[in-house]
């Protein structure tokens, strides 16, 4: 292995390879070192070191919550009558600008195999399943072809009783392509999904460690958490959590990105923390000419509108929560002069809305409900009272009201929309009693009065 | 226990239940749309959110489900605070966004539990200001309306029809604002539960459509306690009647039998009641008569003949009582068909004297390991059916208190048990409408389901006498299923005379007598050929059979037959010829059977709906039905009247006055029938100096009921056998604790128009009503009895004679509801079946001619690829399938 990846990889474990240009083949891939923690961990390791290095590292899940992984893991029944249990990638990246886990899989497919393979050894896992993203056309048939590769090399199973590397543990791994609706990312209404049944969420408890895919105990884990997993047992808890540099008390890194009108769009592996000015204007290069930055969602679709003076803030889980929004997914969207924000938070609520899975009222009927208010308001026929319902739909369709957490994500960047930008939706409120009715608009499509209805 | 405060008051509850299932319990209303006592929670509609605290000085609080929250001890709630009150009511401004406000014209109007929910919620102005979607409506077959721009996608109607029934052709489609509750395309439900869709469904998308067609409010109906004739099981229902006709009938909730729910021909067969060919006023040799001259004519009939009596196991008790006392007991016949007789008979002295008392259908539910032997109960006891199924389903409770989760905790019972099921056994002549549950299933002729049976017993106990001669295969299964019903905690056997096969009945009474020695906790079901089989088996009369050797020799002048119709009971052959050998022949009955043409005097009975009585079921349970209407009110032509009160009159009984007085004259004769006074409270009973009122108190037009007939309106109809009133007047409340659970007619209480009522009168949620389930347990506990020891011989092929099986269904076979047009729409036309290799072998293609004890008939053939080589299988009961013996041979050729 090239001293320079070597380095590479000890300050950004995820992309090194990706950037060095390497093939996503298996031998590249052990060429750099690749395999090797699983050989560890196999060899070395009992599953409880290697829960527990996990556990030392401070990982927290990479799909948004933040939840530590290691403690996660602690939550499985082990010990010999512990039966089936399975580990899935959530692997559905469907929020809306976010492309984090789509690089990993497509560029880096064996470090999502070999995180799998020692996280199902350390939750002693009897198979795997990497539910994907059905459009990630791409990211399946590399994962495919990496899998044939690892079945082909016996690092997968299944070994006939032999167990990987002739462990005595076997794991089998399987891609399950998703048929996409945002809601599979929600890991219990992925688990149903991945039985075949409806992909509405479940309820807790149980949780799905306890009782996941098809009732067995299952962890779900996302694929950057995974991705993370062999370096960590390669190189150690306490190198994980120095990579954050102090910039953060989580350790690692973490895959940020930007989208909007910036000058350079993209993933950047940086140190946890890393602040959102220096991702958004080194990184990203700031703003294209013309544009001035008005506006910014931290981490996906689901997470609160912050302002430009929040550019300084650490971005982690900690610091961006105490501002009153997420860090999600990492994945900065910046918004400018030229975005009217009762058009932007209606294109997300639109997303919200037809992605809700119909299970619960608030979310189900709500939701639409804020659609055509904010239809309404971005077409200059809103009423003053849909500024009011809004503002209520803000805690009915918030946290503990609905089933699962998509409605309150959805509820987010309006919230913070109407804090931060009332002006703008108030200046949606029609100026006389037929605009409000919509009584044109209605004319024209043939509707009856809606007013009636 | 547990101590929870609501409201900052303490209360005592259970600690096992859900806040929302405590709360309702204790009075306390809280509003909710998708839990449902029988199907537990699964925390989709939020609309019973309550304020929790975490402990007495936490004035935050939050908002939680109550459904989903379980009620442990220190639990801190409020139901009046302030946000939480909002937040229920904008819950249901919600589901006003897409439902219709189409209640004037909706037929849930007035009996909706989503009206009800709204007003609770106080919701009466909504903001919302644009379209509403639509969805176009699906033709679901003769029981079932569909409008789903009604839905309030409450998911109930799936979780019942698939998850709690069974069934597999209604689903959910689509996501987010636009679920859709149907099937893959129109077409007929293909349960026999469907109807339940009705009561289930919060609001008015799946619709009683049998109702549709005469339609009336729910407070436009007169109701009374009554008891479903349509088998055995004797399911309480709440019949609706206006302007003398039948309506609607929906379910009584009984703890311990049906529950909530109803099978479809207990629901939609009811309108052989409404039928306009029925007999309604006397004939004498065809012409109507006057009710003087129709007795005058009886008893010349009568006086000093020689009078035989058939009596009915589809009439009351107190009907056969009392032709049983005009004929004497000795003249008595108990009027089962052919070969019934002795099977009832059998299985009343297994359920009586044996060792295992008959399980009630909640023991059926809590079964954990079950043997089905010779019978196809969908068919033929279709509640024993969907009770199984819950047994099988059981296992999930098991494995989630494993994991300490609650029962209630639907979605993740469902997620525990997956595939998985506690063991469900079927062993019967073809397939039957369990298959789908069943750990094994096991097709042969009766005699090998009787061997297989006696296998069983033997294995778990050595005492029980062994089959000789029995193959390898059927050996292992015997010993399979003798391992998994002994391992289980509640094993249940079920079994009846639908297999028309003593053996059979024989077999898994040993069976079950085999488990109680080692566990006491063992059950057993037998289904029974009608709904008064076991009440006209403790009367005692002989049997059909000895009726007709008398009256074929020539002894008998004078027949009376009560409430029966012969041909359905003996071959039609045989019927002609005795009772060409009458001089008189006189029925009494309610439907324009065939039997009732060949007599010289016709008095029209009431049927259930029309008249009161008892029954006893299964179970030994006596039960009372009540009548519903006066049809008399409607029309005074009309001239039935109540068996019993007809046969009082032929007898001049001057101390027969009311119905008590023939019941308690019952009881006194017959001491194993001395239980019957006690099933219902007597006619002198009162609540409050009250009678109980059979009409709501909304109750409208009664004072215009009759104006097409004359302008003076006449004195409600008056009602001297029972405690209830033709009327609004009356006790009407559910507020008595006194209130005696047999005078409930119909679910309503203040705030609560909806079934969700019946949550009103329970001593807690889905168990007993106050006051006791209603009905008599007429057995007490039997003592150990000798194992039966004739195992019979194997069957064997007698090359062109196949052997003709009873093939019991669902619908079509009953007498009573295939008399009910949306019945004879739903069931299939008649056929034979017959097994592929007979098929080739006969030369069977398309249709076959049968040759049955002399009778021919040609049917559409169905070629079995289960039903045992020489056999035959027929559907017992059809329209165009004669009357068959049990064992009856036939021969079988093409075309």
């Amino acid at each position: 292995m090239s001293a320079a990846i070597e380095k590479d990889l000890l300050v950004r474990p995820l992309t090194a390879r990706i950037t060095a240009g390497l093939p996503v083949d298996l031998a590249s891939y052990e060429a750099t070192g690749g395999y090797r923690a699983l050989r560890r961990a196999l060899k070395e390791l009992s599953p409880a070191d290697v829960q527990s290095r996990v556990k030392d590292s401070n990982l927290r899940g990479r799909g948004g919550a933040g939840f530590p992984t290691g403690v996660k893991w602690g939550l499985v029944p082990m010990g010999p009558d512990a039966g089936a249990k399975y580990l899935v990638c959530n692997a559905d990246e469907m929020e809306p600008n976010t492309f984090k886990d789509r690089l990993l899989m497509e560029d880096a497919p064996h470090q999502l195999i070999e995180g799998m393979l020692v996280a199902g050894y350390a939750i002693q896992a009897t198979a795997g399943y990497i539910f994907l993203r059905g459009e990630y056309v791409k990211a399946a048939a590399r994962l495919n072809a990496a899998l044939a590769e690892a079945r082909a090399a016996g690092l997968l199973g299944p070994t006939d009783g032999k167990g990987i590397l002739g462990s005595g543990w076997d794991f089998t791994l399987v891609v399950h392509t998703g048929a996409g609706r945002y809601i599979c990312g929600e890991e219990t209404a992925l688990i149903n999904s991945l039985e075949g049944r409806r992909a509405n969420p479940r309820a807790k408890p149980p949780f799905p460690q306890i009782a996941g895919a098809w009732g067995r105990p299952t962890v779900v884990n996302n694929v950057e958490s995974l991705c993370n997993i062999a370096p960590i047992v390669e190189y150690g808890a306490e190198w994980f959590r120095g990579l954050s540099q102090g910039k953060s008390k989580d350790g690692g890194t973490k895959l940020y990105g930007a989208s909007g009108r910036v000058k350079r769009g993209g993933i950047y592996e940086l140190p946890i923390g890393t602040t959102a000015r220096e991702i958004l204007e080194e990184h990203a290069g700031g703003m294209r000419e013309g544009y001035t930055l008005k506006c910014w969602l931290p981490g996906g679709a689901s997470t609160d509108f912050l302002m430009p003076e929040h550019l300084d803030l650490a971005m982690d889980f900690d610091t961006i929560a105490k501002a009153g929004s997420r860090m999600g997914t990492g994945l900065i969207l910046a918004l400018d002069q030229t975005h009217n924000m009762v058009a932007a938070v209606r294109n997300l609520e639109e997303f919200f809305a037809r992605e809700s899975c119909g299970w619960c009222t608030p979310c189900r009927d709500g939701l639409p409900w804020s659609v055509k208010m904010l239809k309404a308001l971005e077409e200059g026929r809103g009423s003053a009272e849909d500024i009011v319902q809004l503002e209520k739909l803000t805690k009915l369709l918030g946290p503990g009201k609905t089933f699962c957490a998509h409605a309150p994500g959805a509820m987010e960047p309006l919230q913070s929309a109407l804090k931060f930008f009332r002006s703008e939706f108030e200046a949606g409120v029609a100026k006389t009693p037929a605009a409000a009715a919509g009584a044109d608009a209605l004319a024209a499509t043939g509707a009856s009065s809606a007013k009636v209805a | 226990m547990a101590t929870i405060h609501v409201d900052g008051k303490q209360y005592e509850v259970n600690g096992a239940e859900n806040l929302l299932e405590a709360c309702l319990n204790l009075g306390l209303d809280i509003p909710y749309f998708c839990w449902h006592p029988a199907l537990g929670s699964v925390g989709a509609c939020r609309q019973c959110a309550v304020k929790a605290f975490r402990d007495e000085n936490d004035k935050q609080g939050r908002i939680v489900m109550s459904c989903m929250t379980p009620a442990s001890n220190g639990t801190f709630i409020s139901i009046d605070d302030e946000e939480a009150k909002q937040f229920r009511e904008a819950i249901v401004e919600f589901l006003m966004t897409n439902h219709p406000h189409d209640c004037p014209v909706c037929e849930e109007g007035g009996h909706c539990h989503l009206q009800d929910m709204t007003v609770m919620t106080g919701h009466h102005s909504r903001s919302y200001r644009f379209d509403k979607r639509t969805h176009l409506n699906q033709d679901l077959g003769p029981f079932i309306g569909h409008e789903m721009n009604r839905c309030i996608s409450c998911y109930r109607c799936v979780r019942y029809y698939k998850d709690y029934a069974g069934g597999t052709d209604l689903g959910v489609y689509g996501a987010a604002a636009n679920v859709y509750f149907g099937r893959p395309e129109d077409g007929t439900l293909e349960s026999e539960f469907s109807g339940n869709l009705t009561e289930v469904c919060p609001t008015g998308v799946f619709t009683d459509k049998t109702h549709s067609e005469r339609y009336n409010r729910k407070w436009d109906m007169q109701y009374a306690p009554s008891i479903c004739e349509s088998c055995a099981v004797g399911c309480n229902l709440s019949p609706g009647e206006r302007y003398g006709e039948i309506r609607r009938v929906e379910n009584r909730y009984h703890g311990e039998l049906n529950g909530y729910f109803l099978c479809d021909r207990g629901r939609f067969g009811y309108g052989y009641t409404n039928r306009k060919d029925r007999p309604r006023q006397p004939l004498v040799a065809g012409e109507v008569v006057t009710r003087e001259t129709a007795i005058a004519a009886a008893t010349a009939a009568l006086k000093g003949k020689k009078v035989l009596g058939i009596g009915s196991p589809r009439a009351s008790l107190e009907a056969n009582y009392a032709l049983r006392g005009l004929v004497g007991a000795e003249a008595f016949h108990d009027g089962h068909a052919l070969g019934d007789a002795a099977l009832v008979q059998l299985a009343l002295a297994i359920v009586r004297d044996g060792p295992v008392r008959a399980s009630t259908i909640s023991e059926i539910e809590g079964a954990d390991a079950v043997l089905v032997l010779g019978e196809d109960p969908t068919a033929t006891a279709p509640r024993f059916a969907l009770a199984i199924r819950q047994a099988a389903r059981g296992k999930g409770k098991a494995l989630a208190a494993e994991k300490k989760l609650a029962e209630w905790q639907t979605i993740a019972l469902a997620d525990l048990l997956q595939r998985d099921s506690y063991p469900v056994f079927i062993a019967s002549v073809d397939t039957t409408r369990l298959d789908d549950i069943a750990r094994a299933t096991h097709r042969a002729a009766p005699e090998d389901l009787a061997r297989l049976g006696y296998a069983i017993a033997h294995a778990i106990d050595a005492s029980a006498p062994a089959v000789s001669g029995l193959d390898a295969a059927t050996a292992e299964l015997a010993q399979t299923i003798a391992t998994a019903l002994a391992s289980a905690k509640r094993p249940l056997v079920v079994s009846g005379t639908g297999a028309g096969s003593p053996a059979v009945l024989q077999a898994a009474a040993n069976v079950a007598w085999a488990l109680k020695a080692k566990n006491d906790a063992t059950g057993l079901a037998l289904s029974l050929p009608e709904a008064n089989s076991f009440g006209t088996a403790l009367l005692g009369g002989a049997s059909l059979e000895a009726a007709l050797t008398q009256i074929e020799s020539g002894a008998v002048d004078t027949l009376v037959v009560l409430e029966n119709d012969l041909y359905r009971r003996a071959p039609q052959a045989r019927v002609e010829a005795a009772l060409a050998r009458l001089k008189h022949l006189i029925v009494i009955d309610h439907q324009a059977t065939p039997t009732a043409a060949r007599a010289q005097v016709v008095l029209p009975a009431a049927t259930v709906f029309e008249g009161d009585g008892t029954l006893v079921n299964y179970e030994g349970r006596a039960q009372r039905f009540f009548q519903v209407f006066d049809p008399t009110y409607y029309d005074n032509k009309i001239g039935l009247t109540e068996s019993w009160r007809w046969l009082a009159d032929l007898e001049a009984r001057s101390a027969w006055k009311i119905l008590d007085d023939v019941t308690a004259a019952c009881a006194q004769a017959l001491p194993a029938l001395a239980g019957i006074v006690a099933a219902a409270p007597g006619a002198a009973f009162r609540i409050d100096g009250l009678k109980v009122a059979r009409e709501p108190h909304r109750y409208s037009g009664r004072t215009a009921m009759r104006a097409n007939q004359s302008v003076h309106e006449p004195r409600q109809p008056q009602d001297p056998d029972t405690a209830l009133s033709f009327s609004m007047e009356g006790y009407n409340g559910t507020g008595s604790l006194d209130r005696p659970p047999e005078l409930t007619p119909y679910a309503w209480s203040p705030g609560w128009n909806s079934p969700s009522a019946w949550n009103k009168f329970q001593q807690e949620i889905g168990g007993s009503l106050r006051g006791g389930d209603p009905g008599k347990q007429l057995f007490a506990a039997g003592a150990g009895k000798p194992y039966f020891g004739e195992v019979p011989a194997a069957f064997a092929p007698r090359g062109d004679a196949y052997r003709v099986l009873a093939l019991h269904l669902h619908f079509g076979g009953d007498e009573l509801s295939s008399r009910a047009e949306p019945i004879v729409k739903r069931a299939s036309p008649a056929f034979v079946a017959i097994s592929r290799a007979d098929a080739v072998k006969s030369g069977v293609n398309g249709h076959a001619t049968l040759a049955i004890d002399g009778a021919q008939l040609r049917l559409p053939t169905y070629i079995s690829d289960t039903l045992p080589a020489g056999t035959i299988g027929l559907p017992a009961g059809f329209a165009g399938v004669p009357f068959f013996v049990h064992g009856a041979l036939a021969t079988v050729s093409g075309g």
